[in-house]
């Protein structure tokens, strides 16, 4: 093992990591721009509302329970969407990547159904397993399934043939060989898909709320429920939730995937 | 065979009479090989059929003993007749063409505000500055957050389809050209340099060659969003196009025209993903031949 580490560390110093000033530039001359229009009464104040009245709603969304209680359901539907869609996708991934004989039985039909745009599914879903929760949750597991399944694929099909061997010369059992070699070696390709999954199941939850408005309850309902309504700072709060809530939950995706894979790292 | 062995020891080979034989022999080697492949990839194909063949059969029956209610699970025969009929009346290339018009707006508006987006902070450190960090915030909302509030200043009509898959669009686009640039070696552009390129040069001769990849890469990725926001506008809000069409099956209680809808969407999946596979194809035969 002359393996020395060459590579540099994948990570940037976080030392080095400074906001540069002119970041705030756009935003700030943006947000200039929408308040001179606004408090000069150059444009219909109803379509284009003042930031103000946005704060102020948001300050008032964000001290009402019921939107709280939307959100909390909106994440646990995202949630356990993707949990339900994630070892799903793991599970036909590894056996389409590890067992020839799946991937040429079930390979085509998956590659097929995979091109039928993911909302298209949605109301055939809906007329089979009613407007509830659990065709939402369907929907959403379906959308993390196809990334997952994706990426277990390509890590497993990655797995070489002389850490086969080696496992053949342990006599490892297939439940050893799937945990201890399969699994582990394409670790890093399932963590991708995973990510991915996070993306897809999030805009698969909300896209479901935003299409299913009249039922159940969640982030997409109240804001739909607010263009309804010509809301137009509801709509707003509610686009930045959404974003927010979406990219903190890829925040915590990466610092999960980062530990979870601390290993593969080379030593530094 | 021992005849041509014979005329060979009678007529000794020589210049031109020594060739048809290898070439006969690489001629069987590949007819053999070439079957084997035909027949593997015939196999392959029939495998693949097994899993929708049983599929199908499982639909036929279940739809002929009626164990599911036809308005949840219309029977393969109503599909393939409703979808007959929509060609027939030209119903479904009309919707087709709306839902193509939008997607080919969309893709041009979008990909060339991502191309401009990424040439221009790929190239300027001042530009990436400036834009490179409210880009990155922008493109973490998902398209579909984006939807409710376009909705408002673009009403439901042909606006709010083309700039909601545009929007779609500009994302992938951007950061692949991003990406496609930050990538080239940079002894690649030294070389530029000792040559003396003008910026053209640089930009058509060592740019776009080899952020090629990267660039069809966003061009894939920006398809299949185009594709999927595409679906989601028009099953939110349309009076036309191929998301339509399942809505209006579901207005009408007509479970056919929901999955004639889905057939024709993952039909045209299926069509878009071989197109850009082909052209992937040519870029990067293109690609060797420029190096």
């Amino acid at each position: 093992m002359n393996e020395t580490p060459t590579r540099a560390p994948l990570r940037p110093a976080a030392a080095t990591r400074r906001i540069d000033p002119r970041a705030f530039a756009l935003p700030l001359a943006l947000l200039a721009l929408w308040w001179l229009l606004t408090a000069g009464g150059w444009v219909d104040t109803r379509l284009i509302v003042p930031p103000g009245n946005v704060l102020r709603v948001a300050a008032r969304t964000l001290g009402d329970p019921v939107f709280w209680q939307g959100v909390l359901f909106s994440v646990a539907r995202d949630a356990g969407g993707f949990a339900a869609g994630a070892l799903g996708g793991v599970a036909l991934g590894s056996a389409l990547g590890a067992s020839r004989l799946a991937e040429r039985l079930i390979g085509p039909s998956f590659h097929t159904l995979r091109q039928i745009s993911l909302f298209a599914w949605l109301p055939l879903l809906s007329s089979w397993l009613g407007y509830g929760e659990l065709s939402k949750l369907v929907f959403v597991a379906l959308s993390t399934l196809y990334p997952v399944a994706l990426g277990t694929f390509e890590g497993v099909r990655g797995v070489t043939l002389e850490h086969l061997d080696v496992a053949r010369v342990y006599r490892f059992s297939r439940s050893q060989l799937l945990f201890r070699l399969i699994l582990p070696a394409a670790a890093p390709q399932i963590a991708t898909g995973l990510t991915l999954g996070l993306v897809y199941a999030w805009v698969a939850t909300i896209g479901s709320e935003f299409l299913l408005a009249n039922w159940g309850n969640g982030l997409g309902n109240i804001i739909i429920k607010g263009r309804a309504a010509f809301n137009v700072e509801l709509i707003i709060v509610g686009m930045l939730a959404i974003g927010a809530i979406g990219t903190s939950l890829n925040r915590i995706a990466a610092r999960v995937e980062a530990r979870a894979l601390r290993w593969q790292r080379p030593p530094t | 065979m021992s005849a041509s062995t014979d005329d060979a020891s009678v007529f000794p080979p020589r210049g031109r009479g020594a060739l048809p034989q290898p070439q006969l022999g690489a001629l069987l080697d590949f007819a053999r090989t070439g079957v084997g492949a035909v027949a593997r990839r015939v196999g392959r194909a029939a495998c693949g059929l097994i899993l929708p063949a049983f599929v199908l059969a499982a639909w036929c029956s279940a739809a002929a003993h009626h164990w599911v209610p036809e308005q949840l699970l219309p029977a393969p025969a109503s599909v393939w007749q409703s979808l007959r009929e929509l060609w027939a009346a030209g119903d479904l290339q009309s919707h087709l063409g709306f839902s193509a018009s939008r997607v080919a707006w969309s893709l041009a508006i979008g990909g060339s505000g991502g191309l401009l987006l990424g040439f221009g902070m790929g190239l300027s450190r001042t530009l990436r500055a400036y834009l490179y960090p409210s880009f990155n915030v922008a493109a973490q909302f998902p398209v579909l957050g984006w939807v409710p509030l376009l909705i408002i200043f673009a009403g439901i009509d042909e606006g709010l389809k083309i700039s909601a898959i545009s929007i779609a669009v500009v994302v992938p686009v951007t950061i692949n050209t991003l990406k496609g640039i930050a990538n080239i070696p940079p002894h690649l552009l030294e070389v530029s340099r000792v040559y003396r390129f003008s910026l053209a040069q640089v930009l058509w001769r060592v740019v776009l060659p080899a952020a090629a990849p990267s660039l069809f890469t966003g061009l894939r990725q920006a398809v299949m969003q185009a594709w999927l926001a595409l679906v989601f506008v028009e099953l939110l809000a349309s009076s036309e196009g191929i998301g339509y069409l399942i809505v209006w099956g579901r207005q009408l209680s007509q479970p056919d025209l929901v999955v004639a809808g889905m057939v024709v969407i993952g039909a045209v999946g299926v069509l878009l993903d071989l197109a850009l596979r082909w052209l992937e194809s040519r870029v990067q035969r293109w690609r060797r031949a420029a190096f």
